[in-house]
């Protein structure tokens, strides 16, 4: 540790700002705000996903959920049954033989549900798109709400279409009037 | 390594001289050409006899031929553990021939058979569950034949008002596309691109 000469580059006390918050909290017990944002942060921050991963792609659906990227410090978590999830990742090639289970899965999901079509596969049959075998694009069997593109899609890729999806959660209205 | 895998192949074609067709070792490896009624009994001689030794069954696949009477060869590996060898055996068959079942000498058939038979439909005799293994239920036509579509006969998609996936025939947005892959520089025999351009000069 040097000794500092130069101009004060510290910036301000953020444990001052944080015990005054402390302070006025302690006062008076609670914090004002709107229902649909406490729903809306509720929602962004517990994005549990059901682990759909179906070929190559569920590689880096792993890796996003890895020490370097850590998705769960965005609060999800990989479920292993559709009934706790709120978001379905399709990470890899669709098939015509998978697809019917692919529907129950999502239909077994409790609203509110999101799917994410990770990978060209998924997106609109990718590389294959003429097969005999493959379904062209994951979406003429759910609704998505966020294509992440790629063959296949970097962690990082697939952590900015989580960040896409919040992003997307918290401009849409939450409860249906 | 090559001279072992001749030896071999003529030991083979001395000791069951009315299964081999013919045997050559070509890029070191060892095919032997088997007539199909004999298939069968040949597996069983590779397998127990004491130089062969061919215990494992490594794959059985297919190959279509269309222009050829004998329309299919059905392709069988083995391996020998205790000898280090592999052979190939090829066994040319007609569409509607049955093919007689291994997997009374080798259990792993079953699945190979089952394979070859939902992808180039071939019928094996005696095999205790002939059904189709990887194409979706219901599916029509054999994939691997050289006469089946690419992009098959149906699609499928999610019906709002049925609420379940539905079949329907295939209908493609865009027509599959063939790609001229060859370089140019490796003589084109039709005019490309632009070259008309330079003849009009």
């Amino acid at each position: 540790m040097g000794v500092m000469t130069g101009a004060n580059t510290a910036g301000g006390d953020r444990e001052v700002a944080t015990q005054a918050l402390n302070r006025e909290l302690s006062d008076k017990g609670f914090l004002l705000t709107s229902v649909d944002d406490v729903i809306n942060w509720a929602r962004t921050g517990s994005l549990h996903w059901m682990t759909f991963g179906l070929a190559c792609c569920a590689i880096e659906m792993m890796h996003s959920s890895m020490p370097r990227y850590d998705l769960e410090r965005f609060g999800t978590a990989p479920r292993a049954t559709p009934r706790q999830s709120d978001l379905m990742i399709v990470a890899g090639t669709l098939t015509n033989k998978m697809a019917p289970a692919l529907r129950k899965v999502y239909d077994q999901m409790p609203e509110p549900r999101y799917v994410i079509s990770m990978g060209s596969c998924a997106n609109g049959g990718g590389y294959y798109h003429y097969s005999y075998s493959v379904v062209r694009g994951c979406d003429r069997i759910v609704p998505v709400d966020i294509y992440v593109p790629g063959c296949p899609p970097t962690a990082e890729a697939l952590m900015y279409g989580l960040m896409a999806l919040q992003k997307k959660i918290r401009r849409t209205g939450t409860i249906v009037r | 390594m090559t001279q072992a895998l001749r030896d071999l192949g003529g030991h083979i074609e001395m000791k069951r001289p009315d299964c081999v067709l013919g045997w050559d070792v070509t890029l070191g490896e060892l095919t032997i050409d088997v007539a199909l009624a004999n298939i069968a009994g040949f597996v069983e001689f590779l397998k127990s006899d004491p130089s062969c030794r061919f215990s494992s069954l490594v794959d059985i696949t297919a190959v279509d031929y269309p222009e050829r009477a004998k329309r299919f060869d059905v392709v069988y590996h083995f391996l020998s553990m205790y000898q280090n060898h592999r052979v190939r055996l090829r066994v040319p068959v007609r569409e509607d021939d049955a093919v007689p079942s291994i997997t009374g000498l080798h259990r792993s058939a079953d699945w190979f058979e089952r394979e070859v038979f939902d992808m180039f439909g071939l019928i094996f005799s005696g095999h205790p569950d002939l059904r189709r293994i990887l194409t979706d239920y219901g599916f029509r036509g054999h994939p691997l034949r050289k006469d089946f579509p690419t992009t098959g006969y149906v699609e499928v998609r999610y019906d709002e008002e049925l609420k379940r996936v539905v079949y329907e025939p295939v209908k493609l947005v865009q027509e599959y596309r063939q790609f001229d892959f060859m370089s140019p520089w490796e003589g084109a025999t039709y005019i490309l691109p632009g070259d008309e351009k330079a003849e009009a000069k």
